[in-house]
């Protein structure tokens, strides 16, 4: 079929290696040749956030990423988020908080959420709101998942 | 020695977490479409490239012929097909005919869905044109296209009546009529439409599906597979949404099951958004002429009611929603004539399947819309006008509709005092006219629904299966489904409740017809109430048993001891007597060790409806009301929802963060119908399948949220409790549109609320 391009990047610390068709979005190598099903398919479009991932420390929509672009930089996905500590309160906060449903949305909301509160560690209800904006879910009507993030937010110690 | 006493402790109404959110945000759930099965290929559908046309001649030969094809089939392939849908008036696969965009005409197994995908481009379709239908108007005109064997393309008619409204009206002291539309909308469950089916060698066949109602639908595919049900069986992995949009059979599931049949290989069938916008459910859209009257004292007079439904090209729940749309009509309010007539017409347009709320969005639209109309012909403000007009506990209505718990009035009240609604309606009425393009507005709108079951099916019942170990571990096999709005977690609760052991002795099954016990599904906000008696019925079994036992051990009455956090206590004092699991295991090492006997089957009393439609259809009835202020700029039409004050008549809570959760996600549901939501259709073909074009309501647009739960304890509901899953999306619409009115004088008539539509009618208003 399609060209093969091999790229090396990391993905969730780990370095990887793979031959990948130049067509083929980032999603689809996660979860199609790397088996790794924790992002989502949500609109293939880059509409609603199911499929965010961490590229260099940025939130992309990887259904609309190229799999030959992961070439170089470090990728992270909810696996890569869920092993990690840091984000253990926000994970608890969103079940405490009754922020999951169907939970489909929920890996690209934690993903996404993680990012807004490293970029703003003391993020105000507003500023996660827009945060998440670009996020969709159809089953919470976002409030509590909203206020799960604003609850980390809070509690994170203020470094003066 | 120590005594250990242990207090009474209750979980109801605590805020219990939902059990598998932990591993929903770590990426564990794996959905539907995250599964593979050894072997599986990928099937693609065929979707007609015309409106209306016949079809001349399919040739598939070259799609079969690319590598990596393995099936490729059209209707001639599949002799078997049945027809499917509510009146079966479709074959999964079309034959000589095309009577919509989404229609099915030939389907591919292949290696990947790339391929399948490439197959399909290479299968060519002769068509010859049709004439169009798409306007439900025209459809019985006599020169209007037939599309089905139906005199005047009348798919359905539903015809209720109590009183004489001409009677009525000529009592009335003030007669209003307006006409009401409704527009298309979809589910957009985040996790788009897919399904697995697999055959074993023995014939059997297994079903990974997302169906809400999964004894229905195996029956249903026994039917149209023309083989044992007892072959069939249908597992439901985890679901990402649902609201309705799986309550009925879609040409999809048939044809890959088809496919695996002819392959001899599991095959996977999962649709791209884009498909899930043109091909999956939507909310029937229709127009309600409606025409109330009213006494100067304020009685409600009568309402005669003309709706017309675009049935679309075939018939799916969305054209019975009349039956619960009339309920709204008949009995929110007291009024003594009531004639509501129906039809479902066929166009070319999609059709549409059941989604929350069934109907009441629409007939909660209109009615609502009356009050407010009314109210002011009365120079009676609005709340008062409601609470003179609301049911009451303990009424029958003129319908049949047995109102044995019913919080209405204090929705009412609550709704509007929390919300300052009086004094805010006037400040706004008031401001109308004022300079500024910024108006604000106060709606308030109210509901009734079905909150115990609904007896449409022959029963309308759930069963559950306990199996006690000798751990005091605790499984309960359920037919309810989890779909993600929380009955796995409230249906251990309530479990643990009767038996006095910690929510993490309890698992919950609840997704394989080959083990759990029947239900009718996820449907009419039924699972709390009905699967939940059910599981209490049979948690109240085993502990009768368990106490039977314990009185011999203790020489103790079985009513004086009780079970509390996973001992056997003495009622009185709370005195633990004995562990649970020791009595348990010693049961086990007995000969009266029957502790899978536990099976409940709860059938609510509820009556099916005489073919008028009277009889008292659920168990028990919830009720809300909704305060929306809104926020509306008159020079480019957009409407904010600022804050939402909602009473919720739930009978009573059982885990509170899963009403919540339930509560809000519906008013923001119901936000979107009204303000952002609109499929659009030009001559038949979807304008916006993308969620670019189609706006959902994104996290920065919701309201303020005070939410009150009334708790009426509903003599037959688990532990008190009625169903809620639909209530919250009900209101919305209604609401907003008296909030627009408030805000600016103009009574908007026609959803939904979009900047353009709501400019362009403020306009038009004006000039
Ligand atoms: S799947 Fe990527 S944004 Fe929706
Ligand atoms: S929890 Fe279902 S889409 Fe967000």
């Amino acid at each position: 079929m399609s060209l093969l391009r091999e790229i090396r990047f990391t993905l969730n610390g780990v370095e990887r290696r793979l031959s990948v068709p130049i067509t083929m979005t980032a999603l689809a190598m996660l979860r199609d040749v790397l088996n790794m099903t924790g992002t989502k398919y949500g609109c293939g479009e880059g509409e609603c956030g199911a499929c965010t991932i961490l590229v260099d420390g940025q939130t992309v929509n990887s259904c609309i990423m190229f799999a030959v672009d992961c070439d170089g930089r470090e990728v992270k996905t909810i696996e890569g988020v869920a092993a990690d500590e840091q984000w253990r309160p926000l994970r608890e906060a969103l079940v405490e908080h009754g922020g999951v449903q169907c939970g489909f949305c929920t890996p690209g909301m934690v993903v996404q959420a993680s990012h807004v509160l490293s970029k703003n560690p003391h993020a105000d209800h507003h500023a996660i709101k827009r945060g998440l904006e670009g996020n969709l879910c159809r089953c919470t009507g976002y409030k509590k998942i909203i206020d799960a993030v604003a609850a980390v937010a809070g509690e994170q110690e203020v470094v003066p | 020695m120590t005594v250990t006493t242990i207090p009474k402790q209750s979980l109801i109404g605590q805020r219990i977490t939902k059990r598998d959110a932990p591993e929903k945000t770590i990426g564990q759930t794996r959905y539907i479409q995250d599964m593979t099965l050894p072997g599986q290929l990928h099937a693609k559908i065929l979707r007609s490239s015309r409106l209306h046309a016949k079809i001349i001649s399919i040739d598939t030969a070259k799609a079969a012929a690319l590598p990596g094809v393995h099936c490729v089939i059209t209707a001639a392939d599949v002799p078997e097909q049945r027809p499917i849908g509510v009146k079966k008036d479709q074959l999964p696969l079309k034959t000589d005919r095309v009577r919509s965009y989404r229609d099915e005409i030939a389907a591919v197994a292949a290696d990947s869905p790339e391929i399948a995908a490439a197959a399909l481009r290479l299968i060519e379709v002769v068509y010859e044109d049709l004439p169009p239908l798409t306007d439900p108007k025209l459809s019985k005109l006599p020169d209007a296209p037939r599309l089905h064997d139906a005199p005047d393309n009348v798919a359905l008619t539903f015809a209720y009546k109590h009183g004489d409204v001409a009677e009525g009206e000529a009592e009335s002291d003030f007669v209003i009529e307006d006409e009401f539309s409704l527009h298309f909308v979809t589910h957009c469950c985040m996790g788009v439409s897919g399904v697995i089916a697999e055959f074993e060698p023995s014939g059997n066949l297994t079903l990974y599906s997302n169906t809400q109602v999964p004894f229905l639908h195996k029956r249903d595919f026994a039917e149209l597979l023309n083989i044992d049900p007892g072959r069939i069986r249908i597992i439901q992995p985890p679901i990402g949404g649902g609201f309705g949009s799986k309550l009925d059979i879609y040409p999809f599931e048939p044809i890959c099951i088809y496919l695996a049949r002819r392959t001899g290989r599991p095959v996977k069938l999962v649709f791209s958004r884009e498909e899930e916008f043109i091909a999956s459910p939507t909310r029937q859209p229709l127009t309600v002429t409606l025409r109330s009257g009213v006494k100067k004292d304020g009685a409600l007079t009568f309402r005669t009611v003309r709706t017309l439904l675009d049935n679309g090209a075939y018939t799916s729940w969305g054209a019975t929603t009349p039956f619960v749309m009339m309920q709204t009509f008949s009995s929110l309010y007291r009024v003594a004539h009531c004639d509501y007539y129906t039809e479902a017409v066929y166009t070319n347009n999609p059709y549409s399947g059941s989604f929350r709320g069934y109907g009441n969005l629409q007939a909660t639209f209109a009615v609502e819309q009356h009050m407010d109309r009314l109210a002011e012909l009365l120079g009676m403000d609005g709340l008062e006008f409601r609470l003179k007009n609301a049911q009451d506990r303990g009424e029958v209505t003129l319908q049949g509709l047995h109102f044995k718990s019913c919080g209405l009035k204090e929705c009412l009240s609550v709704a509007a005092e929390r919300s300052d609604y009086r004094q805010k309606r006037e400040r706004h009425q008031a401001q109308q006219a004022a300079p500024g393009t910024i108006k604000r507005g106060v709606g308030m709108a109210s509901m009734l629904h079905v909150g115990g079951g609904a007896k449409i099916y022959p029963s309308d019942g759930c069963g559950s299966i306990l199996k006690l170990d000798d751990f005091a571990h605790v499984t309960l096999m359920t037919g309810a489904s989890e779909i993600g709005q929380g009955s796995e977690t409230v249906l251990a609760q309530l479990v643990c409740e009767e038996l006095g052991i910690p929510l993490d002795a309890v698992t919950v099954i609840n997704n394989d017809t080959d083990i759990t016990p029947w239900d009718v599904g996820v449907h009419a906000s039924r699972t709390t109430f009905v699967a939940g008696n059910s599981a209490i019925g049979a948690a109240r079994k085993a502990r009768d048993k368990i106490l039977a036992a314990a009185a011999k051990v203790t020489n103790l009455h079985a009513d004086q001891l009780d079970l509390r956090a996973g001992y056997i206590v003495r009622a009185e004092d709370g005195e633990a007597l004995m562990p649970l699991a020791k009595m348990l295991r010693s049961l086990h090492f007995s000969d009266m060790a029957e502790l899978v006997i536990t099976s409940h089957y709860y059938e609510p009393p509820s009556k099916h409806q005489d073919k008028d439609y009277k009889g008292d259809v659920s168990a028990a009835y919830a009720w809300a009301t909704h305060v929306v202020e809104i926020e509306l700029d008159t020079a480019t039409g957009i409407v904010r929802l600022d804050k939402v004050t909602a009473a919720h008549d739930v009978g009573r809570v059982i885990n509170q963060l899963g009403i919540e959760g339930q509560i809000e996600g519906g008013i923001v549901m119901g936000q979107g119908y009204a303000i952002t939501e609109h499929l659009m259709f030009e001559d038949g073909l979807c304008l916006n399948p993308n969620f670019r074009d189609y706006k959902l309501v994104t996290a920065p647009e919701i309201p303020e949220m005070d939410i009150t739960f009334i708790e009426t304890m509903d003599g037959e509901g688990p532990q008190g409790a009625k169903g809620v899953g639909e209530a919250p999306a009900i209101c919305m619409a209604a609401a907003v549109a008296n909030a627009i009115e408030n805000a600016t004088g103009v009574r908007l008539t026609s959803l939904p609320f979009t900047p353009e539509r709501v400019y362009r009618a403020l306009t038009e208003a004006r000039r």
